[in-house]
This record gives structure tokens, C-alpha cells and sequence, in this order.
């Protein structure tokens, strides 16, 4: 009987027990996460059929099982007594009935938990990934990427366990505990002393160790998050390492991080180790106690004990220990599972702070495409990154924007495609205020190509059209044209179909910029945003880049860059220096009159080149 | 993953485990004598209930008090054998899993880059973090339910076979059930896991890449059609999880319903035994304990099941484990020389070379540099630059032909050696966690305070750092904190510390803004003087200034010479050059 215990205890303490209190801790924290665990509740609605009758199969179930020790009992007090055979085998086959109807109720539950579980998660996942998709930037910023990931797929995974464990087990165990003490009460209420007693005991010794190994278990957390970040730092600096020859460092340094790992998990398993002996002497206590007392009680006729009635106390004894570690794994299932309730309702409760008209406004196309007037704008918490800027570009003219790092380059662009809102002043296209068109409709009219060549995982017509299904393979083809990159994926096998693996991996660093040209220009936009998108070009591409955009019809460009030589071209220039506009102008303007630029076209061009500019307006 | 291998696998964990037998058998005679004695107390609980109500109904205190106080006795013997057990494996378990993390980890360090480079960084993380996990819970849980489940299964057949062989017989014969049972579903569960996990992966990979990249899927409206697609893995999930679950979820219903089978069975036999043999023989005590045993004796069946698959998954992940440590190492080092005395003279020689074998990279290279030349490289992207450095490094070996340094083929010099006398500054930075002073130092560890600090204000890092909260023992990470340029400059710092014979600048101040770069230049011309340099460059001031420019073009040197021959040349060069001034 003990020993039937200490197993189940040892099945699940060493992960489980600790985690219980790990999570307890963790759950205080966020304000007892349990509301949150709520709120996610309306996702059982389309399984009530599952939460009615899967709960409902096990207490069956478990009505059953608490008859079995008194069928047994009578078997010995009754049959055995009476040399009663046929008794004997009756009521074995009851015992075989009971086992029958047992069996069925808990598949059907199973079955039940299954269903309903699996299908909160996958409604669950559903939703978070559609809510994700509906966040800003700055949302997004706040919460990041790998903190989104863990949410959909762990968290999600956590709140599916509780679904399950819900259905099986919250009505079972309970009613295991309360009516074992019961039934034992029946039997003699006095030796029922005995099962309080120890049940408190019990909870007694888990709460010191466990308190103790929590401590220990965030300390090994921890030293693991450590292994991790220096494989991660090895991986990446590869080349580092081994160009300054120091991979015996690297493996000294890993090996006394996984010491460190090894110490906190010696230490926290030897005190959890504790445990499962000293249940095993609680336990075992009660077992020598009821057996003393019954048979005291017996032979004084107290409470009408039998020895039938001894045994039938010793399994009520082991239902509720049983029943006990049941309990300690349902509290750790939902303390983790409120946990990540909570983390996921604080995404969803992250709502958007941008949200675009619900219909489409009249645009104006003789108005200037793009206006700028007395915008500012700042990052959460920080100083302004831009300051008052006014600017107004005509049609299929072309924006030069330059500037030092974080002097506000990007963070033009961003406001231009609403990423994010500014704080006061108004963005225009074509006339409308940005924030008067539905955010697809103001994306659609402009292509951008980000600072980071990304690509996703597919084929490269995927990657051109994006999912949009209006885009014509002849389309794509003369945007590679346009973005210098026929020329490699004329080569690429299959074509459009080649594939392109995750991030571009497949490719190089030149290559995938081009193409994150190329899939801007596919889209057949209105307005063209280059954000620093040249510089793993060198400059003959990049020259040839410039003179194919220069020759689209109608589409007006903004170009953002470090290089003079990329945007002097351009039809007007902003000078941005820490989020003010130091100047505006062309490039023969800007080197008389901003000191700042002039500065920088000084470090890239020699004194005569400039000279010779400033002379010929700007154009050699 | 085939059976072999999984096979395989456990031989492999077990050898790790070989310096640690003293312990293993400790482990095993601790788990053995608690087990044991816990079943014997079992048998003495039986005798104690049977000294109930004997004899005119009273019971035999007499006989029962010294069988009482023997239990008494057991149970703390029994608590310390337990807890030492659980002490000595987890010390086991720990032990192993620290070497064979530390052997993954330094089989990373071995293998060539060209297996670093090609495979996912998250993948192979995640080998030596969660599978070596999944290992130690594997072990931890084989050790303990394994080691306990057999002892108790064969403990208590012999305890039923002396209390009585024809009830044993009976459970015994329902035992294959609980086998056949706990096979079919642990079959079914194993395969329906597999694919699981698969999805799984794969959703992940999808969240990820798409969550990561949600600039762009938002920059292109791409949302809709990501979230049909997220929906078409996600139901698929969903599907193959419920069936997962379900089969899981069988083993606990099931098994219990065989071992209530077998308590029924031995109940009724127990019973019927008790009547013919009124007279003694099998007593009510006996027939409690055989009550006991039969729980006791299916209850390992039914975990030992749920080991069993806990170790398929950790052999699963032990096979991923080893499929990274049998990935062939770079060739030895051993018996190569160590080149000393370098004097910057380099030499390429019919330098064939490629990624894949399909397609040829640089064909038919030649060059020769002469000891303190400064070499420029130039060309459109994806010409091969950065594969040349490749090669000077040896982080990939040629495929054909031969590059000297210092007359010695480097094919027949140590990697080491070979890398300690180049100074590598890349375009991509990197930082490790750690002060300030560690990461300029890394390529020279015991440099005082003092030639650190030179050092950052050479790479004008300087004033940067003392801006930072500690100052040079301010700790960095790589993932936030600097800017790209600041970690650029950190990584010029570390070179103009260690400052060997020859140097390799590969697009080394890409990040850095113009002002910045043309105080840094001096002190890069500074550090190049006398010393053999390779530079890939941008900027034409820095190519101006070589000593010889390689114009590259698809893998080939298509011209060679200085600045102003190349102009003359009229070719390739000029065109670039013109085209950055048109």
C-alpha cells in the first residue's frame, strides 16, 4: 500500500512539487492569476457538452471505486465467514461489473477532455495570432518577439493542460478525499482522527521542502539560461573565437557554467529527496496506528469494528493519500496555468493604439503626395526624435533623407506608414491625413523597403507578391528588372518557384537586398521609401538601382542614407540632425548653406570633388 | 529515428556513466533493500490483522505487539535507503549530463565553420539546452521507476509464491493483459507524439518567423494571408493533439481497469482459498496482503509503461545529441607546425574554391603579396570577398590549389597559429556577456588596464565607454545595450590590442558614421604600417591608398594593380569607380 504511494509521489514530486510553489511565488506576483484564468473561460462555451459530461463520467467513476473496499469487506466478513462460495464469486463479479462501468465512464471523459482541451488551444492560438497581427509597432516593441512566441506556443500549451485536467480530475479528486474521509467516518469516526492527522502532516512536510527547493530551482533556472546565452554567443562569434584562437577559454567557460547547473541541481535534489521518506513515514504511521487501534477497538466492540472493516480502512487510507498527490498536481496545473492565463490576457488586453478608418477616404491627387506639417514625434519615454517638421513633395518627385545614426531617418518612414502615430502636427498622402485611411489601403499605396533585408520562408514568387494575388509574374519580373536582381534569379532553379529559406538564408547579403527592392516595387506602389537600403550594394549596383527608379512613371520616392552620393540626386534633401530639420534643399543649395551637411559630404568626397559641385550645381 | 540508433543512443549514455559505477551500485542496493522492506512490511501488516479478533474474538496483542515493533523499526530504515537512493541518482544523472553537455559543447568548438554556418543556431541551442534536458529526465526517471518497478515486480512475486503459488498463478496470468495494453498504447501514443511534436516545430517556426518579421507582414498587408496559413497548421494540430491526448490519456483507465481485473481475480481466488482451508493455511491476513501485492505488483507495469516512454523521448533526443557529436570534426592539428616568426608574406596559388560543389565559387585564384603590402579588395556583392577572407582564415579549407603564409603552406600549420598572426575585424560585431575590459581583451587576455584602455582610445571608444554606468566594467550583452557602431568599435579595440603581423578588415567601420570613421582612420593607418593588410572597403579613400587593388568579379581577380593603373586600365575599376560619381 505504501509503496503504491511513494511511487505516485515520486512520479510527479520532483518536477511537480517544486514547481507548485515556484509558480505559487510567480502567481502572487501578478496578483493571484486565477481572474485571469477566468476570463479565458468563454472559450469553453462551444465544449459544454464536454465540460457536462466528462466531469460527470468521472464522478461515476469514481463512486465506483470508492464501493470496491466495501464489496471486498464483505467478501471477507460475509463469504469468507460464512463459507459462503457462491457469495464469493457474486460478488467478484460485481467487483468485475465495477471495473467494467469504470473503464467506460473514463474513456468517455478522456475522450470528452480531449476534444474540449485541444480545441480551446487551437481557438486560443487562433485568436492570439489574429490579435498579434492587429497590434502597432509600439505595441509590439513593448511586449517583442521572442516573449510573443513563448505566448502562443507555451503559454497556450499550459491553459490546454488545465482544460484537460479540469475535466478529469477537479470533480474526481475532491470527491475521492471528501468521501474516503466519509466513508471512513461511517466506519469509525474515531480511527477517522487518524486520516486528518495525517493528511496534515502530510501538507506539513511538502510546504518547508518545497519552499526550500523552490529557492534552489530558480538558482538551476538560471544557470541553465547561462548555458544557453554562451552556446548562443559561441554560435554566433564563431569566427571571432576562433580567430583569436580562444576555444579553450570558451570550453573552460561553458564547463564552469554546467558545474554551476549541476551544483544548484544537486543540492535542490537532495533536499527534495526528502521528501518522498517522509511521506513514506507519515503514511506508514497511520497504516501501524489504524491497524493498532482497530484492534483494540475490535475487541471492545468500539465503533463495531471488524476486521474486514480494518482492511477496508487501510485502502480508504491509501484512496486518499492518492487522492492527495492528485490535489498537489491540480494546484500546480493551475497555478501554471493561471500564470499564463495572465500573460496571455495581457496581450490580448494590449490593444492597438493604431486603428485605421473604416472607409475609404477621397483622395486628392493634385495635392502634394507627401506633406509633412509641424510634425514631432517621440518613442515611448524618450526625448523628442523629431522635432517640427515641415515638408511637401510633389508627385513623382524624389526625397533624399540623411542624417547621422538616430538622428530620426527611419522614424520619418514610420510615420509616413503609420507604424507609428505622431504625437502632434499631421502626416498627409495625396491630401488625406495618414490617419483617414484604412491601414491596408494607406500600405497599399506605399512600398517600402526596410533597413533589415528580410524574407520569408517560401517561394520567390511568395516572396514578391506577398499574398496578394493581383500581382502578374510579368509584374514581378520587371521589378527584379528595376531592382538589379534579374541577373541572379534569372540563375536560381525553378525560377520564381526557387526557394528562398527562412530570413534568406540561401542567399547573400546583396541579393536579399535587392530582392526586399524588387518585392516593394511588385506591389506597384504610389510611393517607394528606400530605408537604407543600399548599403550591402556597392556602387555600381546601387548607381543602377537609382536610374531605374528614376524612370518609373508617377511614383514618388523617398530615399534614406548615410551616402551623399545616394540621395544628392534628389529632388529635395532633408537634413535631420537629432530630430530637427537643419536643412532642406537641393544639393547644390544644402553645400552653401547647411553646415551639417556639408560636413558630412566632406568625409566622403575629397575637397576639390566638392569644390567642383558646388560650382556645377551639384551634378558632375 | 530507427530502433538501432535509439539502441545505440543508450549504450552511449551508459558509457558515460562508467567512472560512476561505485555509485550505480549503491543506487541499486538502496532502491533494492527499500523496496524489499517495504514489502515486508506489507506481510507484517497482513499478520498484524490476522492477530485481530482471533480466539473468542479478541486479539492476540501478545504476537501482534512485537510484529508492530518491528514495522516501527522498518519504516525509518526504509525512509533512509529512499532518500539516499534519490540523492545518489540524482548525483548520477547530474554528473552525466554535465559531461555530456561539456563534450557537445566542445565538439561545437571543433567542427568546421561550415557546419556552423549551415545549420539553424536555434537547433543546435536547443540540443545542448532542451534535449540534454530530456536526457536527464529520461535518466532520472529510468533510475528511479526502472531500478524500483523491477525489484518491486520480482520482490513480490516471490513474497506471493511463499504465501501461496496457485493465487500467484492467477495473477500472473492476468499480467500479459497489462503488457499488451500498456504496448498498444504506448505504440499508438509514441507514433501520434512524433507527429505531434513535428506540427509542433512547425508552428513554431511559423509563429516565429512571422511574429519576427511582423514589420514586414505589416509594411505589405500580409496578415490575412499569414493567418490562413497559421490556421491550416493550427488545425492540423489540432486534429493530431486530440488524438495524442486521447491515446495518452488510455494508459491510466486502462492499466487501472486491468489491475482492478487482477483485484477481483485474487479477491475471489483469495477468498474462495480462505473457505476450503478453514482451518488455517491461507488466513483473512493473508488474503489483505495478496489484496496489497496485486496493486503493489501491476502498479510498475503501468509506470514502467509511462517510463518507457518518457525513454523513448529522451533517447530521441540522446540520437540528436550524438548526431552532432559524430558530425566529423575538423582534421587534426596535431602533428602540424606552429608558425612562428611570420614575415607577412602571402601567397595564393591556383585557388579553387566553393560552398556546394555545384557551383564554383573562385576559380583558378592567384595572388602574391609581399610582407607589408596593404591589399584592397573590391567588387559588386556576392563577387567573393568575404569567401577569400574564408580562406586566409581557414574557416573553410580551399578546394583545390594552395595558399602560403610566411612560405608555408597553410594546410601544414596549425589553425591557431595561423589565426593568432591575423587581426580580424568583421562587418558583423559581436560581444559575449561580460565587462567591457573582458571583450576588448579576449584576444589577449592578460593586458593590464592601462594597454586596454590605449587601446579603446586608439579605436575611439573611449569616451563612449566612460560614458557607460561602471565604465570598462560596465556588462554588456549582445543583444541590446550598444549600437551597432559602438560594438564595431569594441571590435577595432580588440584588434588593436593584440596587433599580430598581418591584418584582415572586412567592411570594418560599415556602421560607423562618416565623422567617426575618418578619426579612426588614422589610427587604422597607424596600425597597418609595416604590417600586411587585406581590406574590404566601401569608402574609396581607403582603396585609393593600397598597394595593390584586386578588382573581384564572380569569383575572379578580373584586374589587379594600384588605383591610378587601374584608372588608366580604363576597365572594370573604373567603371565602379564612375559609377559611385555619376
Amino acid at each position: 500500500m505504501s509503496i503504491i504511494f511513494y511511487k505516485c509521489v515520486s512520479r510527479i514530486s520532483v518536477d511537480i512539487y517544486i514547481n507548485v510553489w515556484y509558480n505559487f511565488l510567480e502567481t502572487e506576483k501578478i496578483n493571484l492569476g486565477v481572474n485571469y484564468l477566468f476570463k479565458l473561460a468563454k472559450y469553453l462555451k462551444d465544449f459544454k457538452l464536454n465540460v457536462t459530461i466528462g466531469p460527470l463520467c468521472k464522478l461515476t467513476e469514481a463512486i465506483f471505486e470508492l464501493i470496491v473496499p466495501i464489496v471486498m469487506a464483505k467478501i471477507i466478513d460475509v463469504g469468507i465467514a460464512n463459507g459462503d462460495t457462491n457469495y464469493i464469486i457474486q460478488h467478484g463479479l460485481i467487483l468485475v461489473l465495477l471495473a467494467v462501468l469504470g473503464l467506460s465512464c473514463a474513456l468517455v471523459c478522456q475522450y470528452m477532455a480531449s476534444v474540449a482541451s485541444q480545441g480551446v488551444g487551437t481557438a486560443l492560438r487562433r485568436d492570439l495570432y489574429a490579435h498579434i497581427n492587429t497590434l502597432s509597432y509600439k505595441e509590439l516593441d513593448k511586449i517583442g518577439t521572442p516573449a510573443l512566441v513563448t505566448r502562443i506556443s507555451n503559454d497556450v500549451n499550459q491553459v490546454q493542460t488545465a482544460v484537460a485536467m479540469l475535466i478529469r480530475l477537479v470533480v474526481r479528486a475532491p470527491f475521492l478525499v471528501i468521501g474516503a474521509t466519509i466513508m471512513s467516518f461511517t466506519i469509525s469516526p474515531r480511527l477517522s482522527l487518524i486520516f486528518i492527522g495525517a493528511m496534515l502532516l502530510i501538507v506539513g512536510i511538502m510546504v518547508p521542502v518545497m519552499k526550500a527547493t523552490v529557492k534552489l530551482f530558480k538558482k538551476q533556472q538560471k544557470s541553465l539560461d547561462g548555458i544557453s546565452r554562451i552556446t548562443r554567443e559561441n554560435l554566433n562569434g564563431v569566427r571571432v573565437v576562433r580567430a583569436f584562437s580562444r576555444q579553450e577559454h570558451e570550453k573552460q567557460r561553458f564547463e564552469e557554467t554546467a558545474e554551476e547547473y549541476r551544483k544548484f541541481a544537486v543540492k535542490a535534489g537532495r533536499i527534495n529527496a526528502l521528501l518522498n521518506p517522509l511521506i513514506f513515514i507519515a503514511v506508514n504511521t497511520a497504516y501501524l496506528l489504524i491497524v493498532y487501534f482497530g484492534a483494540g477497538f475490535t475487541d471492545l466492540s468500539i465503533d463495531g469494528l471488524t476486521q474486514g472493516k480494518v482492511i477496508a480502512l487501510v485502502n480508504y487510507m491509501t484512496q486518499i493519500s492518492l487522492a492527495l498527490v492528485v490535489v498537489a498536481n491540480l494546484v500546480t496545473i493551475f497555478t501554471k496555468a493561471a500564470a499564463s492565463a495572465a500573460r496571455i490576457n495581457e496581450v490580448f488586453d494590449t490593444k492597438s493604439s493604431i486603428n485605421g478608418a473604416e472607409t475609404s477616404p477621397k483622395q486628392d491627387r493634385s495635392a502634394p503626395a507627401i506633406e509633412f506639417d509641424n510634425v514631432s514625434f517621440s518613442y515611448v519615454g524618450g526625448e523628442n526624435s523629431l522635432d517640427n517638421i515641415s515638408l511637401k513633395l510633389k508627385r513623382g518627385e524624389t526625397l533624399g533623407i540623411i542624417g547621422g545614426t538616430g538622428s530620426g531617418k527611419t522614424t520619418l518612414a514610420n510615420l509616413l506608414c503609420r507604424f507609428y502615430d505622431c504625437d502632434s502636427g499631421e502626416v498627409r498622402i495625396n491630401g488625406v491625413n495618414v490617419r483617414d485611411y484604412p491601414t491596408n489601403e494607406l500600405r497599399r499605396l506605399i512600398g517600402i523597403v526596410p533597413q533589415k533585408a528580410e524574407l520569408l520562408s517560401g517561394t520567390l514568387r511568395d516572396n514578391m507578391t506577398l499574398g496578394r494575388t493581383d500581382i502578374s509574374d510579368e509584374q514581378i519580373q520587371n521589378a527584379l528588372a528595376a531592382a538589379q536582381a534579374k541577373e541572379f534569379t534569372d540563375k536560381l532553379d525553378g525560377g520564381l518557384d526557387a526557394r528562398i529559406l527562412q530570413g534568406g538564408k540561401n542567399l547573400s547579403g546583396g541579393q536579399k537586398q535587392r530582392l526586399t527592392i524588387a518585392r516593394a516595387l511588385a506591389q506597384n506602389p504610389e510611393i517607394v521609401i528606400l530605408d537604407d537600403s543600399s548599403s550591402a550594394l556597392d556602387y555600381a549596383t546601387d548607381a543602377k538601382l537609382r536610374r531605374s527608379l528614376k524612370e518609373l512613371p508617377n511614383v514618388t520616392a523617398v530615399i534614406i542614407s548615410q551616402r551623399a552620393n545616394s540621395i544628392m540626386h534628389a529632388d529635395k534633401i532633408i537634413v535631420l540632425d537629432d530630430g530637427k530639420a537643419v536643412g532642406i534643399g537641393t544639393h547644390a543649395e544644402l553645400l552653401k548653406n547647411c553646415e551639417v551637411y556639408h560636413e558630412i559630404c566632406a568625409t566622403q568626397y575629397s575637397e576639390e570633388e566638392l569644390q567642383q559641385q558646388e560650382k556645377e550645381g551639384g551634378v558632375l | 529515428m530507427k530502433q538501432t540508433n535509439k539502441k545505440g543512443s543508450l549504450g552511449r549514455i551508459l558509457r558515460y556513466m562508467k567512472d560512476q559505477i561505485p555509485l550505480v551500485v549503491l543506487a541499486i542496493i538502496c532502491a533494492a533493500g527499500s523496496v524489499l522492506l517495504s514489502l515486508y512490511t506489507t506481510v507484517l501488516v497482513g499478520r498484524a490483522i490476522d492477530c485481530i479478533g482471533i480466539g473468542g474474538g479478541k486479539t492476540d496483542f501478545a504476537a501482534m505487539t512485537p510484529i508492530l515493533i518491528t514495522i516501527a523499526i522498518i519504516i525509518p530504515t526504509v525512509a533512509v535507503l529512499q532518500w539516499l537512493m534519490y540523492f545518489l541518482t540524482n548525483l548520477i544523472t547530474h554528473k552525466t549530463v554535465k559531461a555530456l553537455r561539456t563534450d557537445i559543447f566542445k565538439h561545437l568548438q571543433d567542427l568546421p565553420l561550415s557546419y556552423i554556418d549551415a545549420n539553424s543556431h536555434g537547433d543546435i541551442i536547443s540540443r545542448v539546452v532542451n534535449d540534454v534536458d530530456a536526457v536527464s529526465d529520461g535518466l532520472l526517471q529510468g533510475f528511479q521507476q526502472l531500478f524500483t518497478g523491477i525489484v518491486t515486480i520480482i520482490g513480490t512475486l516471490v513474497f506471493m509464491v511463499m504465501l501461496n503459488w496457485k493465487i500467484t498463478l492467477v495473477v500472473v496470468c492476468i499480467t500479459p493483459l497489462s503488457f499488451a495494453v500498456a504496448a498498444v498504447i504506448s505504440k499508438l501514443c509514441f507514433n501520434k507524439f512524433k507527429e505531434q511534436s513535428a506540427i509542433k516545430g512547425e508552428l513554431t517556426g511559423y509563429i516565429d518567423e512571422h511574429i519576427g518579421s511582423q514589420r514586414l507582414v505589416k509594411a505589405f498587408g500580409f496578415e490575412q494571408t499569414a493567418e490562413v496559413q497559421f490556421g491550416e497548421i493550427n488545425e492540423r494540430l489540432n486534429v493530431c493533439g486530440r488524438r495524442a491526448q486521447f491515446y495518452s490519456a488510455l494508459t491510466n483507465p486502462c492499466t487501472r481497469f486491468v489491475n482492478s481485473l487482477v483485484y477481483a481475480g485474487v479477491g475471489v481466488f483469495g477468498a474462495l482459498n480462505a473457505v476450503k482451508a478453514v482451518s488455517g493455511g491461507f488466513t483473512v491476513g493473508d488474503l489483505s496482503c495478496f489484496l496489497q501485492y496485486a496493486s503493489q505488483y501491476t502498479k510498475p507495469f503501468n509506470e514502467i509503461s509511462g517510463v518507457v516512454t518518457e525513454l523513448q523521448n529522451a533517447l530521441a533526443s540522446a540520437a540528436r545529441i550524438f548526431a552532432l557529436i559524430d558530425e566529423p570534426a575538423e582534421s587534426s592539428d596535431k602533428d602540424k607546425k606552429v608558425l612562428e616568426n611570420c614575415d607577412g608574406n602571402v601567397a595564393i596559388e591556383n585557388v579553387d574554391f566553393s560552398y556546394v560543389p555545384e557551383k564554383p565559387l573562385i576559380e583558378n585564384l592567384n595572388l602574391n603579396v609581399k610582407s607589408g603590402q596593404h591589399i584592397a579588395i573590391v567588387g559588386p556583392t556576392g563577387c567573393g570577398k568575404t569567401t577569400l577572407i574564408n580562406l586566409l582564415m581557414r574557416f573553410y579549407d580551399v578546394v583545390d590549389g594552395e595558399i602560403r603564409v610566411s612560405g608555408n603552406p597553410i594546410k601544414d600549420i596549425t589553425r591557431n597559429s595561423l589565426r593568432g598572426n591575423f587581426g580580424i575585424v568583421l562587418q558583423e560585431t559581436w560581444v559575449f556577456k561580460g565587462t567591457v575590459r573582458d571583450n576588448i581583451s579576449y584576444g589577449k587576455p592578460d593586458a593590464t588596464l592601462d594597454e586596454i584602455v590605449a587601446a579603446a582610445k586608439a579605436a575611439h571608444a573611449d569616451s563612449f565607454i566612460k560614458r557607460l554606468p561602471q565604465g570598462y566594467d560596465t556588462v554588456i550583452t549582445n543583444d541590446a545595450e550598444l549600437s551597432q557602431g559602438q560594438r564595431q568599435l569594441l571590435s577595432i579595440a580588440r584588434v588593436m590590442l593584440a596587433l599580430p603581423p598581418m591584418l584582415i578588415l572586412d567592411e570594418a567601420t560599415s556602421s560607423i558614421d562618416t565623422r567617426t570613421e575618418m578619426k579612426i582612420q588614422n589610427a587604422f593607418d597607424k596600425m597597418m604600417k609595416g604590417r600586411t593588410s587585406f581590406v574590404v572597403a566601401h569608402r574609396l579613400s581607403t582603396i585609393r591608398e593600397a598597394d595593390c587593388i584586386l578588382v573581384m568579379k564572380s569569383g575572379h581577380i578580373v584586374e589587379q594593380g594600384t588605383h591610378a593603373e587601374l584608372l588608366e586600365k580604363d576597365g572594370f575599376y573604373a567603371e565602379l569607380i564612375q559609377s559611385r560619381q555619376e
